[in-house]
């Protein structure tokens, strides 16, 4: 079967990333290009953090719908460069997460006041309050930190800006 | 092997070394919250020696893997500093090598990022956000101990003092490097010194530790000489290729 680069880009919305499943890899700006080369379809993704557990499957689930779709040529690559930035996230990916319960990645990844440690308000997901405090850099993925909220006193997780 | 792919390894190995030594932490950290930001950052470590070691496969052209690298090889194939593969001690121990090691891991990626070499300088570009956050965390800590009771004091002091001598070898640039720097495919070891004592006096005095005094240094990672430490953590680390070989998970 052959399919125009537009179609191939709104098939890959239907892959989730298995680690947050709200959102797609498309709107985690994980899949970089769609190219056609002589009728090859090339999806090139890029990693989020180095050691992201999630990036074999979601390589694996990209082969898996191409097959799928009956796309008989093509190739998943991984690149480097440019590296992934949370600023990538859609509008519509940073909703998704909230609503999830993950505080969205503040914009300005590259600010020097992460290295000097003064982070701007991160809003809690639940009750929406800025009185939120940061327990650790660390949290359950390498892409998050762990918060709690000093009115609702709920713990929840941060989506790290990189 | 060319002198990229030289300096690529000495790169994949302190990276897979040091990973192993922070998992060894999964499970036994002081706190549940350091358990995982060990956890966190050993996974960095050993997700940045993964993409060194499939450059390194791809480069050698033949059916080699990643994971030959990682499992394939005995200590003197490992071109690592010493410093990573020692026992983690007590926290402060661990504690002291992150921080030392992440401020000149940051240095020198910054520099890294300006490399001729389109891999190395992606490697870099991509490598420097997650380190860091590591040399941010490194930091935190040795101010907490250093500043903190008598006791976290004392260790954090004590922990700084024992791994100083393991620091020289980091500045000292052996002839591939030499090559490399001369055209501006790695930075200059030395160059990063200066700036690195600097920053570490900073850090040191923020938290009313004394800086050690340099003295006699060890060195002899970067030429395959380890210390007795690097045998046991393969034994453990390749235990399953080791025993039963080619095996696949």
């Amino acid at each position: 079967m052959s399919y125009s680069i537009q179609e191939i880009w709104e098939f890959l919305k239907e892959v989730e990333d298995p680690e947050i499943p709200v959102l797609n890899v498309v709107e985690m700006g994980i899949v970089r290009d769609v190219q056609l080369e002589d009728n090859k379809v090339i999806v090139l993704i890029t990693p989020t953090y180095s050691g992201c557990p999630a990036m074999h499957a979601i390589e694996q689930d990209v082969r898996e719908m191409l097959v799928e779709l009956h796309v008989e040529n093509f190739d998943v690559k991984t690149i480097l460069s440019p590296a992934w930035t949370t600023d990538w996230m859609t509008e519509e990916a940073r909703v998704k997460l909230e609503a999830y319960g993950i505080a969205p990645p503040q914009k300005g990844s590259a600010d020097k006041n992460l290295l000097m440690g003064k982070l701007r308000d991160v809003r809690c997901p639940r009750c929406k309050s800025s009185q939120t405090a940061m327990v650790s850099q660390f949290g359950s993925t390498a892409c998050k930190s762990l918060y709690k909220c000093e009115d609702c006193k709920e713990p929840f997780d941060y989506f790290k800006c990189i | 092997m060319k002198k990229e792919e030289a300096l690529a390894l000495h790169l994949a190995d302190n990276n897979l070394i040091l990973g192993q030594r922070l998992s060894e932490w999964c499970g036994h950290g002081p706190v549940l919250e350091e358990d995982i930001a060990l956890s966190n950052m050993a996974l960095d470590y050993i997700g940045q020696a993964t993409l060194l070691f499939k450059h390194l496969a791809e480069a050698s052209g033949d059916t080699k893997t990643e994971d030959d690298w990682a499992f394939l090889r005995d200590a003197w194939d490992y071109k690592n500093f010493l410093a990573l593969e020692l026992p983690n001690g007590d926290y402060a121990f661990t504690i002291a090598r992150q921080y030392l090691y992440s401020e000149w891991y940051h240095l020198y990626l910054i520099e890294l990022s300006k490399s001729s070499n389109t891999f190395l300088q992606e490697f870099a570009l991509k490598s420097v956000k997650e380190v860091r956050y590591h040399l941010q965390h490194g930091r935190d800590w040795v101010l907490r101990m250093g500043d903190g009771t008598e006791e976290s004091h004392a260790r954090i002091q004590k922990a700084v003092n024992n791994i100083w001598s393991y620091t020289g070898e980091w500045f000292i640039p052996n002839t591939n490097d030499t090559d490399l720097s001369a055209t501006g495919i790695c930075p200059n070891v030395e160059s990063l010194h200066q700036t690195w004592m600097e920053n570490v006096q900073a850090t040191l005095n923020e938290a009313t530790l004394q800086m050690p005094v340099s003295g006699w240094m060890h060195k002899g990672g970067r030429e395959g000489k380890h210390t007795e430490h690097l045998g046991h953590l393969l034994s453990e680390m390749q235990f399953l290729q080791r025993t039963y070989p080619n095996s696949k998970w």
